[in-house]
């Protein structure tokens, strides 16, 4: 058993969403979007712009959802690395391992094929060696590969990736790429939730949300200086006469 | 051992070696998901609930039941108010349900005194006792070994753990009720103080010796047991009492964890000393 590209192609296929916590006015409104299969999608926005609302609702997390999701594969989330209690005594192998869990009827071990699947998903991310090793001593970059190999084992064909490249080291920057670029290529759907401008600008597609969607489109359609304007607001600062844009986050948490 | 010759003596050892196993269990989930404030919580709060029970006549532990159930509900009803947090709303609730607990109990009608509410009586562990905590601690750690998977979850991932197909908010829910149930029946022979000894000290020390998570659980209910275990032959041996003498060998075995291994293992992060008490978040 091998982890072995999902047969069907993945689609993720968004229209009308608003999605809400509670009772209360809608985090995020009017999302329209298609991505398919093979597609990697930049998820832009500021702090609070409707990121993580988005990849709730597309998981089904929350109750209050009008508009249609329609989503064919298995989802995956991959969390931001620092999100996980560092000081819980798990190894790499663990934590892949935790892929197979909804899979697992409560009074089984889980399989052995899916031992196997871990073991080979870790290989896939270059995290093999580390199998046994605890899961808080490694580097925030190796943390995130460890977290796709997870998503892998859950047979994902759409995965969804929350700031993968915040607070990773060059190297791992380079082979989490290389993860997603292969990944893309297999025919998953990749959603990058980033408030990198630059970033955005090397995926196929980027949605941008503040609140709601301000636009969604190839890069060179999507980014300009009017809709990062909308997006981000003041935050935005132009560098090289308007061809490069920064935003500047403010972080509160 | 002249101890062992006592009927009295084997039944609360059997006793004390079977709820140190499963509360020192216990123990380590309640650490890791940092309940250990609920833990001593839900203990203080069955008081009344005992109280009124021995005043009726009624078995404890039903009595038992009954007031962590009032409580739990009290706190819901406390936790509504939003200017307030939530461990401020567990404890008003909870010396409220104390203090009513402390006022019943000095009435003379009642005919168990305050103190063996408070301290446990061990050595008057009965055969009916014995099955009861038997029982009920064998239904910990069947829950204990029945939700790992999803506890795990809950504890180190819980904002990923809904795409991974766990509740982390119903798991907690869950462990809080496993809690009841063990403090039900901890409550007769180790006393509404003294529970929360068994529930936290062998967890603490497991978690600093043990490098996985079962280990720590087979540590924790190993050391809970021996606490137990050696509380009570020094209680008969010294002629103190039993349920102090247990706590106090359960913090004396965490201390010589705390001494082998001074800091916590293999995380980067140091916690403060509230934190690691497992203090509410």
């Amino acid at each position: 058993m091998s982890v072995a590209a999902p047969e069907r192609a993945a689609r993720i296929e968004v229209a009308g969403l608003a999605a809400s916590y509670g009772p209360s006015e809608p985090a995020l409104r009017n999302v329209t979007f298609t991505a398919d299969g093979g597609h990697a999608v930049a998820v832009l926005g500021p702090n609070g712009g409707g990121k993580t609302t988005l990849f709730r609702a597309l998981l089904g997390e929350l109750g209050a959802v009008t508009g249609t999701v329609a989503i064919s594969g298995a989802t995956a989330y991959v969390p931001q690395t620092e999100r996980s209690r560092l000081d819980f005594p798990v190894s790499a192998l663990d934590v892949a391992l935790m892929g197979a869990y909804a899979r697992t009827r409560w009074y089984r071990r889980v399989t052995a094929a899916d031992r196997v699947l871990a073991r080979a998903a870790l290989q896939r991310v270059g995290m093999a060696e580390q199998a046994s090793t605890s899961y808080g001593t490694l580097s925030g970059g190796q943390r995130q590969r460890v977290l796709v190999a997870r998503a892998l084992v859950q047979d994902a064909g759409v995965l969804l990736l929350d700031e993968p490249f915040a607070g990773v080291d060059a190297t791992s920057e380079e082979a989490i790429m290389r993860i997603l670029d292969e990944l893309r290529a297999e025919g998953r759907v990749l959603l990058i939730a980033t408030h990198d401008v630059e970033q955005a600008r090397r995926w196929d597609r980027v949605l941008c949300l503040r609140g709601e969607q301000i636009a969604y489109g190839p890069p060179a359609q999507s980014l300009t200086n009017a809709v990062l304007e909308a997006t981000y607001g003041e935050e935005i600062v132009m560098l090289d006469c308007g061809h490069r844009a920064v935003a500047i986050q403010h972080h509160a948490h | 051992m002249e101890i062992l010759r006592s009927g009295l003596l084997q039944r609360a050892l059997l006793e004390v070696v079977v709820l140190g196993a499963a509360c020192g269990a216990l123990g380590v989930w309640l650490l890791h998901l940092r309940q250990a404030y609920a833990a001593e919580s839900l203990a203080h709060a069955m008081l009344p609930g005992l109280v009124l029970a021995s005043l009726a006549g009624a078995p404890l532990l039903l009595g038992a039941g009954g007031g962590v159930l009032v409580t739990a509900a009290l706190i819901a009803l406390a936790t509504r108010d939003t200017r307030v947090g939530s461990e401020v709303a567990v404890g008003v609730a909870v010396t409220t349900a104390f203090g009513l607990g402390a006022v019943l109990a000095l009435s003379p009608a009642v005919p168990l005194g305050l103190d063996k509410l408070l301290f446990g009586d061990l050595l008057s562990t009965g055969t009916t006792d014995l099955v009861a905590a038997g029982a009920l601690a064998m239904l910990v750690g069947v829950a204990l070994v029945a939700g790992h998977r999803p506890l795990t979850l809950a504890v180190f991932d819980p904002v990923a753990a809904p795409s991974l197909g766990v509740r982390p908010g119903q798991v907690e829910l869950a462990l809080l009720a496993l809690l009841a149930v063990a403090v039900v029946a901890a409550v007769l022979s180790l006393g509404n103080l003294l529970v929360f000894a068994l529930l936290v000290a062998p967890a603490a020390a497991a978690m600093r010796l043990g490098r996985s998570v079962r280990a720590q659980l087979s540590l924790a209910a190993a050391l809970g047991s021996s606490a137990g275990l050696l509380g009570l032959v020094a209680s008969a041996e010294l002629d103190i009492a039993a349920g102090g003498s247990v706590a106090l060998a359960a913090v004396a075995l965490y201390a010589l964890a705390a001494i082998t291994r001074p800091s916590a293992r293999g995380s980067g992060s140091r916690r403060s000393p509230l934190q690691a008490l497992g203090a509410p978040r």
